[in-house]
C-alpha cells in the first residue's frame, strides 16, 4: 500500500515538474519570438478554446441531464398535494432560468471568440445607453414579479391552516432519531414538559402525574396518547398536520418525496401540513423499487450522527391505518401497567379478523 | 468642489509623509519592512499569502471529506498514519473527523480566504494606489488589522489540535448544538477557540473596513471625484460598508453564545434534554434568535465576498476588451442596490425555521429583487465585451470565467430565494451547488483575476502565462464538473452534511457520481498547487516587468514606478482629469486618468 502511495506522489510530482518545465520553455520561446507575436498566438488559441468550451459545455449539460435526470425525484409524481405544486413551479422556474442561462452563456463565449484581438480592429466606444439599460432592468423585474406571484401563492397555501378534520401527529427530533405521537380517542395531544422526560418510559416528557416541585398537574389528555419511534403512519388522501419539535438541538423534518421540510426547534413548536397522495405500496410500483420507503431525513446539522437520523413514513389506506393503530396501546399504560385496563381479550366486533391480518401484513413491511 | 481644500490639504500633508519615508527608506529593518509593516502594499501581500495558506488548508480539507464521500467503502491506511485515529480510524475518515472537516472548511474559506484573503488583499493594495493616496488613512490601524487576522488564524489553527477536535457543527454554528458540549464533542474546547478566533477576526475586519472607508472618502487625489473612481474602488467601498455595519451584529450574537456556553444564561436555550445528561435548567431562550443575528451578517457576508470580485472583474474586462465598461453609473447603482438589499434578505436562509409565513413572503420579494441589479451587471459585462478587441490575458480569462459562473450560480438563487421551492430544496446538494458556484468559485475566479492582473504591480514580475492558462482551463472545467451535477443530487432530495448515504434508500444511488466529483476535486486542487508554485517561483524568477503600464491601463496604480516604495509615487501625487474608462475613445487605444481633457475631445 505504502509503495503505491509513494509511487502516486512521485508520479504527481513528475507531472508537475514536466508541466512546469514546458511552461518555462514556452515563456523563453515567447521572449525570443517577441511579446507581440506570442500574445497573438495565445489569443487565437484561447479564443478558440472559449468557443469550444461553450459548445462542449452545452453538450455536456445535455449529457449530464440525460444521465442524471432519471435519478431525480422529478421522474415520479410527488407524493403530496403540495409536492405537485412544488414540481410545477419548479418546472416554470427551470424554463425561465434555463432560457436565460443558455442565452447569456452563448453570448458571453461567442463575444469572447468573435471580438478577440485583431490587428487594427477598432473598438466601439460605447460607454452607456439609457434605453437598453432601462430595458434590461424592467424586463427581469417583470419576469421576477411573475415568479414571485407564483411562489407566494404556493407559499401561502403550504403554510396556511390545515383543512378541518386533518389528523394530527406530533414529530419530535432527538439525537439521533424521531419520536411520533398520535392523539388517542379524544383527538387531543396532552401537555408535556421537558423536565419530566425519562428516556426509558417517557421519552417525550408527557405530564401524566402531579409534580408539586415543578408545578405540574396530571393532564388526562396524555393518558391515551400513543408514542412510537422511527416509523410514522399516515393515511393516503387524508390531510395531516405535523406538530414539530425537538428535544435537544435543532433538527429538520425533511420529506423529499412530499417536497417539504420544516425545522424542529427546541422550545418553539413548528407546524406543517400536507395530504399524502400515494401509498408506500403505490410508490413502490411507480418507482419499480420493491425496497422503496418514504424516508424522513434530518436536514439540519445536529451532531456527529446527523447522517444516520432516519425515520420512515408509511403511507397506508385508512383501513390499514386503523388496524395499525389498534395494535398500539397508549404510552401511559406502558409506564403504569397497573393502570392499564384489563387486556381486551376479546377484540372489538368490527371485522377484527381482517384488521388483524392487515396489521400483520404491515408489521412484515 | 467644496472639499477641494480638504483634499488638497490631505494630499500635501501626505507629500510630506512620502518624503519622510523616502529619506528613511534605507533604514528600514527586516521587521519593519516585512513583518510589522505599515505599507499598504506589504500588508496586502501579507493578507494574500496568509489567505493562500488557509486556502491550501481549507482546500485540502475538502479533498479529505470528498475522499470519504467518493470512496466510503475504501480504506486508506495512510490517512490514519497522517492524521491519527481521531480523524481517520482504520483508514476511514471518522464521522467526527468528517464534521470537523466540513465545518472548518466552510469557516476558513468564507472568512479567512474569501474575506481576509480577497478583500483584505485587494482593498489594501488597490485603494491607495487607485485613488491616488500615499497610504491608508491610518497605516497603523491597517497593520493591526492584519495582525488581528493573524492572531485569529493562529487560534483557529490551534483548535484543530485539541483533544475533542475543532468545532464541528457547521460554519453557521447554530445553537443549541454549538452551545452544548454534551451534545457534540466539537462544541467543547474547539468551539471556545472557534469563537475567540472569530471575535479576533471581526476586530480585524472592522479595523480594516473603517480604514478603507476613510481612505476612499477622504484621501482621493486632486480631481478624483467619486464618479471618476474605478469600479474596483466602488466595489471595495460598498464591501467595507457592509462589513462595518454587519460584523458587529455577528459579534453580538457570538457574545450571547459565549454567555450561554459559559455563564448559564438562556439566550438561545430552552426545553432541552440532552442524552446522557438529562434536562437542562435553561428555559425561555430562542434558538432562532441566533440565526437572525448570524444571517444579518451571514447574508451581507456573501456580498462582502462577491463585490470585490465584481469590481475587479469590471475593471479587468474593460481594460482587456480595450473598451469602456458599459453603463458605469448603472454599475455603481447596481452595486449600491445590492449593498442595500444585502441587509434586507437575511431571513431567506430561515424559510423553514418556522418563521412567520408573512415575514417569509416579504423576504421572498426582497430576495428576488436582488436578481435585478445582478442582471444589470451581467448584461453590462456582456455589452462591455461586445465589439471590443479582447486580449486573453490569464486575468481576462478568469474575469470571463467569473461572469460565466456568476450567471450559472446566480440563476439558481432565483430557485432558492422563492420560499415555496426552498421548502423542498433547502439544505440539499442543490444549495451546495448554488453557493459554491456563485460565491465560492466565482469569487475565487475574481481573486485569481486580480492576482494575475496586479501581480506585475505587486512584484515587478509577471506570472508564467502558460501555467496561467492551464490553471484557468482546468479550474474552469473542473468547477463545472464538480458542482453542476450536484444540482441533480439536490433535485433527488439528497441532504447536505451527510457523512454516509449508504443507509438511505432514497440517496444511495449516487455512488459513481460522488466518486467522479471527488476525483475531479482532487485534480482541481492539484492545479491550485501548480498556481501557488507559479506564484512563489515568479516572485523571484518571473519575467521582469519592463514598462510602467504593461496592460495599457488608465488607472493610477500604473503611473507609479514599477517598484513603488512606501508612499507610492516618488514625486507629486498624480492629478486626475477624467474617469477611468476612456478606452478606444477618438481612435486612441487608451487615455490615462492623468491626462487632461483635450479641447477637441468628444463628449460621451
Amino acid at each position: 500500500m505504502t509503495t503505491t502511495i509513494f509511487l502516486t506522489i512521485a508520479v504527481i510530482v513528475l507531472i508537475f515538474v514536466v508541466i512546469f518545465q514546458i511552461a518555462k520553455a514556452s515563456e523563453y520561446v515567447s521572449v525570443i519570438k517577441g511579446e507581440n507575436e506570442s500574445r497573438k498566438q495565445n489569443n487565437k488559441i484561447n479564443g478558440f478554446l472559449m468557443l469550444s468550451f461553450m459548445v462542449v459545455g452545452l453538450i455536456g449539460v445535455w449529457y449530464c441531464n440525460d444521465l442524471l435526470y432519471p435519478k431525480t425525484l422529478l421522474v415520479h409524481p410527488a407524493a403530496s398535494n403540495h409536492g405537485e405544486r412544488v414540481d410545477s413551479m419548479l418546472w416554470v422556474t427551470l424554463w425561465v432560468t434555463g432560457i436565460v442561462f443558455v442565452a447569456t452563456q452563448i453570448l458571453l463565449f461567442w463575444f469572447a471568440y468573435k471580438y478577440q484581438e485583431k490587428e487594427g480592429a477598432k473598438v466601439f466606444y460605447f460607454p452607456h445607453n439609457n434605453f437598453i439599460e432601462a430595458l434590461w432592468t424592467v424586463v427581469p423585474a417583470i419576469v421576477l414579479a411573475v415568479l414571485v406571484i407564483i411562489g407566494l401563492r404556493n407559499w401561502y397555501s403550504f403554510t396556511g391552516d390545515a383543512p378541518e378534520g386533518a389528523m394530527q401527529v406530533e414529530v419530535t427530533g432527538k439525537q439521533f432519531g424521531w419520536i411520533f405521537r398520535y392523539p388517542g380517542k379524544d383527538e387531543k395531544l396532552g401537555k408535556k414538559y421537558f423536565k419530566v422526560i425519562d428516556n426509558a418510559t417517557n421519552p417525550l416528557g408527557l405530564i401524566w402525574s402531579d409534580d408539586a416541585a415543578l408545578g405540574l398537574k396530571d393532564d388526562k389528555d396524555t393518558h391515551d396518547d400513543i408514542v412510537v419511534e422511527q416509523t410514522m403512519y399516515l393515511v393516503k388522501g387524508k390531510p395531516v398536520r405535523l406538530i414539530i419539535g425537538s428535544r435537544d438541538v435543532i433538527h429538520d423534518v425533511g420529506l423529499p418525496h412530499f417536497r417539504l421540510k420544516m425545522d424542529a426547534v427546541p422550545g418553539i413548536p413548528t407546524t406543517m401540513w400536507f395530504t399524502p397522495t400515494m401509498t408506500t405500496e403505490e410508490m413502490r410500483k411507480e418507482t419499480g423499487n420493491p425496497n422503496f420507503e418514504y424516508e424522513l431525513s434530518c436536514d439540519q446539522m445536529c451532531g456527529n450522527g446527523h447522517y444516520s437520523m432516519k425515520g420512515t413514513v408509511k403511507v397506508v389506506t385508512q383501513a390499514e391505518f386503523d388496524a395499525w393503530k389498534a395494535t398500539k396501546s397508549p404510552a401511559y399504560y406502558a409506564a403504569f401497567p397497573d393502570k392499564a385496563p384489563a387486556k381486551p381479550t376479546v377484540p372489538d366486533s368490527t371485522g377484527t379478523g381482517k384488521a388483524k391480518d392487515t396489521a400483520k401484513a404491515i408489521a412484515k413491511n | 468642489m467644496s472639499n477641494e481644500a480638504v483634499l488638497h490639504g490631505v494630499a500635501s500633508s501626505h507629500d510630506a509623509h512620502g518624503d519622510h519615508h523616502h529619506e528613511h527608506h534605507h533604514h528600514e529593518t527586516f521587521i519593519s519592512k516585512y513583518v510589522f509593516s505599515m505599507d499598504h502594499k506589504m500588508i496586502a501581500k501579507q493578507f494574500l499569502i496568509t489567505g493562500m495558506v488557509w486556502a491550501v488548508i481549507g482546500g485540502l480539507m475538502s479533498v479529505l471529506f470528498r475522499l470519504q464521500l467518493g470512496y466510503p467503502d475504501q480504506s486508506f491506511p495512510w490517512l490514519e498514519d497522517l492524521l491519527g485515529k481521531w480523524w481517520a480510524e482504520k483508514g476511514h475518515i471518522t464521522a467526527q473527523g468528517y464534521y470537523a472537516l466540513v465545518t472548518t472548511h466552510g469557516t476558513v474559506l468564507v472568512f479567512f480566504v474569501l474575506t481576509a484573503g480577497l478583500s483584505g488583499t485587494f482593498a489594501n493594495f488597490l485603494i491607495p494606489l487607485q485613488v491616488g493616496a500615499r497610504d491608508m488613512a491610518s497605516p497603523f490601524m491597517n497593520m493591526l488589522s492584519y495582525w488581528f487576522f493573524f492572531a485569529a488564524s493562529i487560534v483557529m489553527l490551534s483548535s484543530i489540535f485539541v483533544e475533542t477536535g475543532p468545532f464541528s457543527g457547521g460554519w453557521t454554528a447554530y445553537p443549541p448544538l454549538s452551545a452544548l458540549g454534551d451534545a457534540s464533542p466539537g462544541s467543547k474546547t474547539g468551539m471556545d477557540l472557534w469563537l475567540v478566533a472569530m471575535a479576533l477576526f471581526v476586530v480585524s475586519s472592522l479595523l480594516g473596513g473603517l480604514n478603507y472607508i476613510a481612505t476612499i472618502l477622504n484621501m482621493r487625489t486632486k480631481g478624483m471625484s467619486m464618479t471618476r473612481l474605478p469600479l474596483t474602488i466602488w466595489a471595495l467601498f460598498f464591501t467595507a460598508v457592509l462589513g462595518v455595519l454587519s460584523f458587529p451584529v455577528l459579534l453580538s450574537g457570538f457574545i450571547l453564545l459565549i454567555f450561554d456556553r459559559n455563564f448559564g444564561t438562556s439566550f438561545y436555550l430552552s426545553d432541552i434534554f440532552v442524552n446522557g445528561v438529562g434536562a437542562l435548567p435553561n428555559e425561555g431562550g430562542s434558538a432562532i434568535l441566533f440565526q437572525h443575528l448570524f444571517w444579518f451578517l451571514g447574508h451581507p457576508e456573501v456580498y462582502i465576498i462577491l463585490l470585490p470580485a465584481m469590481g475587479m472583474v469590471s475593471e479587468i474586462l474593460s481594460v482587456n476588451a480595450r473598451k469602456p465598461i458599459f453603463g458605469y453609473m448603472a454599475m455603481i447603482g447596481s452595486l449600491f442596490a445590492i449593498a442595500i438589499l444585502a441587509f434586507l434578505v437575511w431571513a431567506h436562509h430561515m424559510f423553514v425555521t418556522g418563521l412567520n409565513p408573512f415575514l417569509g413572503s416579504i423576504f421572498v420579494l426582497l430576495t428576488l429583487l436582488i436578481a435585478v441589479p445582478s442582471a444589470i451587471k451581467v448584461f453590462n459585462w456582456l455589452t462591455t465585451l461586445w465589439r471590443g478587441n479582447i486580449r486573453f490575458t490569464p486575468a481576462m480569462m478568469f474575469a470571463i470565467g467569473f461572469v460565466s459562473l456568476f450567471i450559472s450560480g446566480g440563476l439558481t438563487g432565483i430557485w432558492l430565494g422563492n420560499s415555496a421551492l426552498d421548502i423542498h430544496l433547502h439544505d440539499t446538494y442543490f444549495v451546495i451547488a448554488h453557493f459554491h458556484i456563485v460565491m465560492g468559485v466565482a469569487s475565487m475566479f475574481g481573486m485569481f483575476a486580480g492576482v494575475y492582473h496586479w501581480y506585475p504591480k505587486m512584484y515587478g514580475r509577471y506570472l508564467n502565462n502558460t501555467l496561467g492558462y492551464i490553471h484557468f482551463w482546468i479550474t474552469m472545467i473542473g468547477a463545472y464538473l464538480i458542482f453542476w451535477p450536484m444540482h441533480y443530487e439536490g433535485l433527488a432530495g439528497m441532504p447536505r452534511r451527510y457523512y454516509d448515504y449508504s443507509i438511505w434508500e432514497s440517496f444511495k444511488n449516487f455512488v459513481e457520481l460522488n466518486r467522479f466529483i471527488s476525483t475531479v476535486a482532487m485534480i482541481v486542487f492539484a492545479v491550485q498547487i501548480l498556481f501557488l508554485l507559479n506564484f512563489f517561483y515568479s516572485i523571484w524568477k518571473g519575467r521582469k516587468v519592463t514598462s510602467q503600464n504593461p496592460w495599457g491601463s488608465n488607472t493610477l496604480e500604473w503611473t507609479a514606478p514599477i517598484h513603488p516604495g512606501h508612499g507610492n509615487w516618488p514625486g507629486e501625487i498624480p492629478e486626475v482629469h477624467r474617469w477611468a474608462y476612456d478606452y478606444g475613445k477618438d481612435g486612441r487605444e487608451f487615455i490615462p486618468q492623468t491626462e487632461a481633457v483635450g479641447a477637441d475631445e468628444s463628449h460621451h
